[in-house]
């Protein structure tokens, strides 16, 4: 039989690593760039420079 | 025996399938169509909302969304068309948020991009309107 037992070891670390590479999901949110959409989006739909014109 | 082999291999693969998420970093995407549909109904609407802003009687909540503060700041007759603008500003506010998610792949960000727009609603607020704020109202 080859090594059987390596692998049925590693199998937690292995679902481990999985895990925590799957948070940093949402460690790399772009949130910076999150911020400029909504900015964008906001101005619009309130018009707000528009409104500063107006000012 | 071997085929435990492989699967370690495909576990290793696995690992590294969300590492992609950090591709696009740089811009959102919201330039679609159905994202564009929804930020012009919310502009009309945002022509009737905007009295109630500036009256109280509508605020911004933390979660994104918009709610009746002070229904005694409309008259009765039109509290009913009130509550009709906000519920379909939220709609269209929830499903902005889904949709911005959506058209970047990532349907699991809709929660933080709400939370990113809660903030960015109240910070680009006009001076008098109210927001909520750790659970307390707050005026702009």
């Amino acid at each position: 039989m080859m090594n059987n037992n390596l692998p049925s070891n590693m199998l937690p670390v292995m679902m481990g690593l999985f895990l925590s590479a799957c948070v940093t999901i949402n460690i790399y949110f772009p949130a910076a760039a999150a911020e400029k959409a909504a900015d964008k989006i906001i101005e619009e739909v309130w018009q707000l420079d528009r409104e500063k014109k107006d000012e | 025996m071997v085929s435990r082999f492989y699967s370690v291999l495909l576990f290793m693969a696995l690992m590294l399938a969300p590492l992609t998420g950090q591709a696009q970093e740089a811009n959102l995407e919201i330039n679609t169509p159905a994202i564009a549909n929804i930020k012009q109904s919310m502009q009309n609407r945002h022509t009737q909302l905007v009295q109630y802003y500036t009256s109280g009687a509508v605020g911004l909540t933390q979660d994104g969304m918009v709610t009746m503060r002070d229904a005694n700041a409309v008259p009765l007759a039109q509290r009913q068309a009130v509550n009709t603008l906000v519920a379909a500003e939220n709609q269209d506010r929830a499903a902005l948020y889904r949709e911005i998610a959506r058209a970047n792949n990532h349907p699991e960000w809709e929660s933080k991009i709400r939370a990113t727009f809660g903030q960015r609603w109240t910070n680009l607020a006009r001076p008098g309107w109210w927001y909520q704020a750790g659970g307390a109202w707050k005026q702009k």
